[in-house]
């Protein structure tokens, strides 16, 4: 038995599959979140996942990082299981996430918030904080290109706007070099040049050869920067499409009659 | 201009710099011959420290979004198990191990209540506050317990000596201990870990921070020091009275939010505490010293506490953010 999940995990990692998702289930006390979800990730591929609200993009993702369990499924992330798993060792795999929530805290410094629960330390737990200041000032400059004088690694969270919140939330993620990362919402309340540099993020991705999960409502956004488009609906994955098999008015169309009729055609 | 966490911190800890100052000058232009001699503050490095080392501590507690009332009871009951044992074996090491590690499970029942029964943990710590006075009154009968036989051992000295003959040593604890809780809060990740949980523990949960191990420590730490207070303040008189403790919780309380800890967790000064702890501790003598009759004390009390409350509420309002 034994044998057989791990030559079928190893198939997967064989097949390219970067982050395979079997049948999973999740309920949240009555609530059936997860009904039965096969979802797949491959290498240097993004992947626009989208559906209307409550339709379980959100707790999906999180079982990927480790933040819930899934009730019954199993989950391989490079051939190895991680179905039983936890933030910390997500994050040790190369898995880094932009949550839809943020995962900000608001009255913390940015060198707080770029380290939070992977605290650069000395031996007996001291921080590094020169060190950490310091990866946070060039995280800022370089990967975010936050040029404003006003924002530095003492700035607390809440001084920022929305876009630069989410700067920051991205930065973080793609600072520390992963190989999957999750964008949950990522333009949600963002300016247009904002959400620009979001989907131009998004692309660096692709071209650094890395893969993603890009969670959206808006088509307009998810399309363009997406490889492949899986569509939720109501804790089960209503349709799956390649871009080169559908054009962006198409998905559209498709998505108006899944909300209208629950059904994809 | 953006507001530096750094300088919103600085400005409340030069805020409660400025009234300790203004109380002091009172006193100084008041009552020059009480606060001009070396006695008042002789006094004073006695008795704050029992308090002002258990402010300290719970100044993590409540930087956590946390609570703890419980901990005037905890102090009660692990000095009943210190005098009791130093009784029994004559031996204060041992009293002062069982005593400390007393305050600590005292911390991990409370700990439990909250983390694992989920409990808010105001209203745990009431429960736990009673139930360990309930344990002191049970145990103790009313009756006290004489420790003289500890008076001039070493311990003894370490604890409550007087350094050169004149500090008192529990001083050199509790300023000792200040300069460790802050590095703890501030550079340590530990410290880290209660900020971004007093802040938003979904927040910290997601970064991957074990929420209920932080506040697990963070309980038992204040067990710890609320029965290291206990010892201190039991042989300080090198007698144990059950009723010891009471009267510390609002003093402890008023400390760390005069002090500027914000009550919703997230943000905490250990200056702050500190110099809250030397206000609240020197205001009392000093008020009966400038001629003002003991009725006076506590709507002054109730003055510096809310006019403190309400500096810090204007300073951190000018967020401009809600």
């Amino acid at each position: 038995m034994a044998d057989a999940q791990a030559e079928s995990a190893g198939e997967g990692w064989q097949n390219g599959q970067l982050l395979s998702m079997r049948d999973i289930h999740k309920s949240f006390g009555e609530v059936n979140v997860l009904k039965g979800v096969d979802f797949h990730v491959g290498s240097n591929e993004i992947v626009g996942l989208v559906g209307d609200n409550g339709a379980g993009k959100s707790t999906l993702i999180k079982l990927i990082t480790g933040v819930h369990r899934p009730d019954s499924g199993e989950i391989y992330y490079k051939g190895d299981s991680i179905t039983i798993h936890s933030v910390k060792r997500s994050r040790a795999l190369g898995i880094e996430t932009v949550y839809q929530e943020r995962a900000l805290a608001d009255q913390q410094t940015l060198w707080r918030n770029m380290f939070a629960g992977r605290e650069l330390t000395h031996a007996l737990g001291f921080l590094k904080v020169r060190e950490q200041k310091d990866r946070t000032d060039k995280m800022l400059r370089e990967h975010i290109g936050f040029t404003s004088k006003a924002i530095t690694t003492d700035s607390m969270v809440m001084s920022l706007s929305g876009g630069e919140k989410q700067g920051v939330a991205i930065g973080r993620a793609l600072y520390f070099d992963a190989d999957l990362i999750i964008l949950d919402e990522p333009t949600m309340g963002l300016s247009l040049s904002e959400t620009r540099k979001v989907l131009d993020f998004v692309q660096g991705i692709k071209r650094r050869g890395k893969s993603a999960i890009f969670i959206s409502h808006n088509i307009y956004y998810v399309y363009p920067v997406a490889d492949r488009f899986v569509i939720l609906d109501r804790g089960q994955v209503a349709g799956e499409f390649l871009k080169k098999d559908i054009s962006q008015d198409d998905l559209v169309e498709r998505m108006v009659l899944l909300a209208r009729t629950g059904k994809l055609d | 201009m953006l507001k530096s966490a750094r300088i919103r911190e600085l400005r409340l800890e030069l805020s409660i710099l400025a009234v300790l100052v203004v109380i002091y000058g009172l006193f100084f232009s008041l009552a020059p011959n009480v606060f001009f001699r070396f006695d008042i503050y002789y006094s004073f490095m006695s008795t704050i420290p029992f308090f002002g080392i258990m402010a300290l501590a719970i100044t993590l507690v409540v930087t956590l979004g946390q609570m703890d009332l419980s901990f005037p009871s905890v102090l009660a009951f692990s000095a009943w198990i210190f005098g009791k044992v130093f009784e029994i074996s004559g031996n204060i090491w041992l009293a002062l191990l069982t005593c400390l590690a007393v305050g600590v499970l005292a911390g991990a029942l409370n700990a439990f209540l909250v983390v694992q029964v989920r409990i808010p943990s105001l209203v745990a710590t009431i429960g736990t506050m009673f139930f360990f006075r309930g344990l002191v009154n049970i145990s103790a009968q009313g009756k006290g317990i004489s420790l003289v036989e500890a008076k001039g051992t070493f311990f003894y000295e370490l604890c409550v000596g007087r350094i050169g003959g004149v500090i008192p040593a529990q001083f050199l604890w509790f300023a000792g201990l200040a300069i460790a809780f802050w590095f703890l809060l501030n550079r340590h990740c530990f410290g880290s870990h209660i900020l971004f949980v007093g802040d938003n523990a979904e927040s910290a949960r997601m970064m991957g921070i074990n929420v209920k191990r932080v506040k697990t420590i963070a309980f038992m730490q204040m067990g710890l020091f609320a029965a290291f207070a206990g010892i201190l303040s039991t042989l300080e008189v090198t007698y144990f009275w059950p009723s010891q403790g009471q009267g510390y919780l609002l003093t402890t309380l008023a400390a760390v939010f005069i002090g500027g800890t914000s009550v919703y967790g997230g943000m905490g000064t250990i200056i702050g505490t500190f110099i809250g702890a030397l206000i609240i501790g020197s205001l009392e003598a000093g008020i009966i010293a400038i001629g003002l009759t003991g009725f006076w004390i506590q709507v002054i009390y109730g003055l510096i506490i809310m006019v403190s409350v309400s500096i810090y509420a204007v300073l951190l309002r000018k967020r401009g953010e809600a």
